[in-house]
């Protein structure tokens, strides 16, 4: 069997960022598995300006920014097998690889890294009732079709959903010759980025209707039109508010799924609200020395905190490839594991009672308004000097706080003009505020209102 | 067209047609049929619960008791004949309230006169520890052993195959506008011109009463009555194990609950009378009302996996039967007309039936050399490793993954483009390799697979349809 120290499956920014930090961190044997033709990920159909505000300091396209880290991979020397997609991982991280080249192939790796990324979810989900015709496309597809392949969809265009790939598809439909009718939001908010709504929908005189629904699809043959209808504040359509729009396309950019078959069949424990595996502050799952970065572990909408995520799982991973697991994890225990149910830490694989886990581990919880945090749980002695734990809020909130609390005692609290569930937001964990809780059970991240 | 002179003219590609066409190809006879999508499995047989019924719906003694036990019967063996997907999962159908007992004693009693085999009237208890997940108000159930799941698409793409390769002609995006009767038969007309035949089977779906109405005076009328569904992922497959039906009562005929053949869940169908025969649009009130009559038979039904949902047109005929043969003033016309369910079920036994009609009536002679089995698409990610590293290594397209939800390869879709009868659009190749079927509904492989199919046929890409003309995925 082929073996390798660390395995990377998913050649995506953050396989790329974390195959990167791995090398670096003194990682010698490692291997990207992309099933992809390129590296690059979902960035090389993403043309458009604005990615690396924060990481380079300029504002790049998808592929110029998939590009510098492409090139640093090389510089490295980071092995990487292009057209090999993995169908299958087990838990004793046999990787199971199917290629045109190499057909099939099971890869044995001390680590694994997690980068597959995200889907767009499709209409079948959302259940739109009416015809299925051609002519419905989630709004990465239509990307594809039209950047990479040079095809035009269609003409006439209704958005259902007003995610960031659906709004920056109205523009680009816009500047390719067809004509975008509406955008419609189901919630009474954006899903997207302000500038995207801005520079995609507003500078193009593109109508972006909240709280609105497409309840009908017509068209045999090809989409002929779509009803639109307003729905109230438990989301269902309201009778009488219907609208027709002909159309000849219908774009769906109604949310990004994880795409974690693989993660799922390996065992490892999900978070349902992500729908990504659940990670302590190394990025790692419960399955040990499988670490998770990038969409695959919760959805992103800039990709510059994908990378840095990424990097941090790939130090993490050379660090348990170097040190092992034990070491990695301070006191000398098992490493701390997450479990299936949300931000509760257990001890190790020898079953980690109360007692010898006590403190090894901290469960950080979501509260009131803050849907999920990325990590679940951390770990005080072997943690970072600092952590960033990022999440999102359930709802679009004005003058709110995001208060920490350490077991129930308020740590910090950060006033927030607006709060948005299209906006991920962070929180910076020192190591040293963590010294004067030696007892430390549970880390509390929760919005409150201003008083 | 080349103004062809068959013996038998098949009006339809649906699994009554292509069994009727398989049956017949057994003969020396010339056979064609006409299709007017660009596939076959276009219509009905497309668009249904995919069940096949044990037999003690009918009433005893009528034909459709007799062809659906038949049917039932038959299917295994040409499961095994034809490589298509079967599976006895058995069925159950649920009684909640003991006042409707006799109802289904009556059912079973039905059954058993039907011919059958293995029924049992267990109690809640025991059919809820053969489902785990069946509510807690079943207080009774009917246990049908041979009850069976199939895939509709393999069932009637295997027949059309094998029909093809034993001589069967098959004429596709040719739609039947005109019939009539001449000296030797009938002359049927069509948008690609005109075609000369001694008999004609009409085997034309929710469309055959106007085929009918053309030559007998005898009027049939079909109502389409739409049933609308609900698929969920894998993931929710095994929720029930067996095919779940609720005993019809005060609450209306019930809806059903199934795996499918692929492991998917099943949910539906509601019974909708309508006007449209294409009508095959879902509505909201219908999909709610599937889900909510479920809840009826099984509980926790994971609806938040519905990957897709769709609607089906039952050929609902006023007087509640098959009608088939001649009618009594068309000599030479054989009708396969109001076939609703069980006719899937059926269409086994019902393509035998009418095919040893006709070839009586045209005194035809068997063929020496009819080829009786078809071998399907290699299911690349259903080999041993062993096989599929072997199979990689000996044609490499099968190591490219197209479709990544259900892990179809290169080498699968080019084999369901390039095989006999092959597919010329994107849902033809769906329904042949389940390409585009999963959880992410083709979001991901649709640019691949129509390059794909561009590059097979030569069909340039804006001309590269989802079905028939009129369907295209590029608008530039
Ligand atoms: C359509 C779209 C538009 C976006 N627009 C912007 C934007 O304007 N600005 C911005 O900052 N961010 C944007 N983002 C977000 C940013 O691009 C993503 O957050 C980032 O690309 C995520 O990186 P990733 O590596 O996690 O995933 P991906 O880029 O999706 O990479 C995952 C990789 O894994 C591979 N893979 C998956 N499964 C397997 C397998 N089984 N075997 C082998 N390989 C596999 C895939 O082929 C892919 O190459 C956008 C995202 C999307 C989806
Ligand atoms: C909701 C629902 C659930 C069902 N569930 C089951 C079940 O679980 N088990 C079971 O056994 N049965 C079931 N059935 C019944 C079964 O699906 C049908 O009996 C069967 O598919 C009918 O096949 P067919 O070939 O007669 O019709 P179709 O599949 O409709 O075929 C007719 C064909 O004729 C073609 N055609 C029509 N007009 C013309 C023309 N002018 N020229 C050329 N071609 C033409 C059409 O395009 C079509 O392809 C169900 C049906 C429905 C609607």
């Amino acid at each position: 069997m082929i073996q390798h120290d660390i395995v990377i499956i998913g050649g995506g920014p953050a396989g790329l960022a974390a195959a990167a930090a791995a090398k670096k961190g003194g990682a010698d044997d490692i291997l990207i598995l992309e099933r992809d033709g390129v590296l690059g990920g979902i960035l090389n159909q993403c043309i458009h300006n604005g990615f690396g505000l924060h990481t380079f300091k300029e504002e790049l396209t998808g592929p110029e920014y998939a590009s510098r880290f492409i090139k640093i991979v090389k510089e490295l020397g980071i092995p990487y097998q292009l057209n090999s997609m993995v169908i299958d991982i087990n838990k004793e991280k046999e990787i199971t690889v199917v290629s045109r080249e190499n057909g099939l192939q099971v890869i044995k790796a001390k680590s694994i890294i997690l980068a597959m990324g995200c889907r767009e979810r499709p209409r079948g989900a959302l259940n739109i009732p009416g015809y299925r015709p051609a002519g419905i496309y989630t709004a990465g597809t239509a990307q594809r079709l039209v950047n990479i392949e040079g095809h035009m969809v269609g003409k006439e265009v209704v958005i259902l959903g007003s995610g960031d790939i659906g709004l920056i598809m109205a523009r680009r439909m816009t500047l390719e010759g067809a004509k975008v009718k509406v955008v419609a939001e189901l919630m009474p908010y954006s899903g997207g980025l302000k500038r995207n709504i801005v520079q995609c929908l507003d500078d193009f005189g593109i109508p972006l209707k909240l709280s609105h629904t497409v309840v009908n699809i017509e068209g045999k043959g090809r989409v002929t039109g779509i009803t639109l209808a307003e729905v109230g504040p438990d989301r269902k359509p309201i009778p009488g508010t219907e609208e027709h729009y002909s159309c000849d396309t219908l774009l769906l950019s109604c949310g990004l799924i994880p795409e974690n078959e693989l993660t799922r069949n390996m065992g490892v424990s999900m978070n349902p609200v992500t729908s990504g595996p659940m990670v302590n502050d190394r990025l790692e799952t419960d399955t040990e020395g499988v670490f998770a970065c990038g969409n695959v572990l919760h959805v992103h909408d800039l990709v510059d905190y994908v990378s840095e995520e990424a990097a941090l799982a790939g130090q993490n991973a050379a660090k348990y490839i170097l040190y092992g697991a034990s070491k990695t994890s301070g006191n000398g225990a098992d490493a701390p594991r997450c479990s299936a149910d949300a931000g509760i830490c257990t001890g190790g694989s020898n079953g980690g009672t109360e007692s010898s886990s006590a403190g090894a581990c901290v469960a950080i919880r979501a509260e009131n308004g803050v849907r999920y945090t990325v990590p679940q749980s951390l770990d005080p002695a072997a943690m970072a000097e600092k952590i960033t734990v990022r999440f999102r809020v359930a709802d679009v909130y004005k003058d709110r706080s995001i208060c920490v609390y350490y077991d129930g005692k308020l740590i910090s609290k950060k006033k927030k003009r607006v709060l948005a569930p299209g906006e991920m937001e962070q929180v910076v964990i020192l190591k040293s505020s963590l010294a004067e809780y030696p007892d430390l059970k549970e880390i509390t991240i929760r919005t409150e209102e201003e008083s | 067209m080349e103004n062809a002179k068959s013996d038998v003219l098949i009006i339809g590609g649906g699994v009554i047609g292509c069994s009727i066409a398989r049956e017949l190809s057994k003969y020396q006879c010339r056979t064609i049929l006409l299709e007017k999508d660009e596939d076959v499995c276009s219509g009905t047989s497309k668009a249904n619960s995919a069940i096949v019924h044990a037999g003690y719906d009918a009433k005893t003694g009528s034909l459709k008791a007799k062809l659906n036990v038949q049917g039932n019967l038959m299917m295994e063996p040409l499961a095994k004949e034809l490589d298509f997907d079967f599976k006895r999962n058995a069925s159950m159908v649920l009684c909640f309230d003991k006042e409707d007992m006799p109802a289904l004693q009556a059912l079973y009693e039905r059954g058993v006169a039907n011919g059958v085999p293995g029924l049992k009237i267990i109690s809640g208890e025991e059919a809820r520890q053969m489902e785990p997940n069946l509510s807690d108000e079943v207080v009774s159930a009917l246990y049908a052993p041979t009850g069976g799941i199939v895939c509709p698409f393999g069932l009637t793409i295997a027949l059309a195959e094998n029909a093809f390769e034993n001589g069967v002609e098959f004429f596709f995006n040719t739609k039947v506008l005109e019939i009539v009767k001449n000296e030797n038969g009938y002359l049927v007309k069509t948008n690609r011109g005109d075609f000369e035949t001694t008999y004609i089977v009409n085997a034309a779906g929710v469309y055959a009463d106007e085929f009918h109405n053309m030559v007998s005076e005898k009027k049939i009328h079909i109502t389409p009555r739409r049933g609308d569904y609900c698929l969920l992922d894998k993931e929710a497959g095994n929720h029930v194990s067996a095919t779940i039906f609720q005993l019809p009562g005060k609450y209306g005929k019930g809806i059903l609950v199934t795996p499918t053949v692929h492991g998917n869940l099943l949910v539906g169908p509601t019974a909708i009378d309508q006007e449209d025969k294409d009508g095959t649009a879902t509505t909201a009130e219908g999909l709610a009302e599937a889900c909510e009559k479920a809840t009826k038979s099984v509980k926790n039904v994971p609806f938040r996996q519905v990957i897709t949902s769709f609607a089906g047109l039952r050929a609902h005929e006023d007087n509640n039967e098959f009608v088939l043969g001649e009618p009594e003033d068309a000599e030479g016309f054989f009708d396969a007309a109001g076939i609703e369910s069980p006719g899937l079920s059926c269409a086994p036994a019902m393509g035998l039936y009418l095919a040893e009609m006709v070839a009586e009536k045209g005194k035809f002679e068997k063929k020496a050399d009819f080829k009786a089995t078809r071998k399907g698409i290699v299911k690349a990610a259903e080999l041993s490793r062993e096989e599929r590293a072997a199979l990689i290594k000996e044609k490499p397209e099968y190591g490219t993954i197209i479709c990544r939800c259900e892990n179809i390869s290169e080498g699968e879709i080019v084999d369901a483009i390039t095989r006999p009868l092959g597919a010329r659009s994107l849902d033809g190749i769906k329904r042949r390799v389940r390409q585009g079927m999963g959880r992410c509904q083709a979001g991901f492989c649709t640019p691949r697979t129509m390059e794909i199919l561009s590059r097979e046929t030569g069909i340039p890409m804006e001309q590269i349809c989802k079905n028939s003309n009129g369907s295209e995925m590029i608008r530039g």
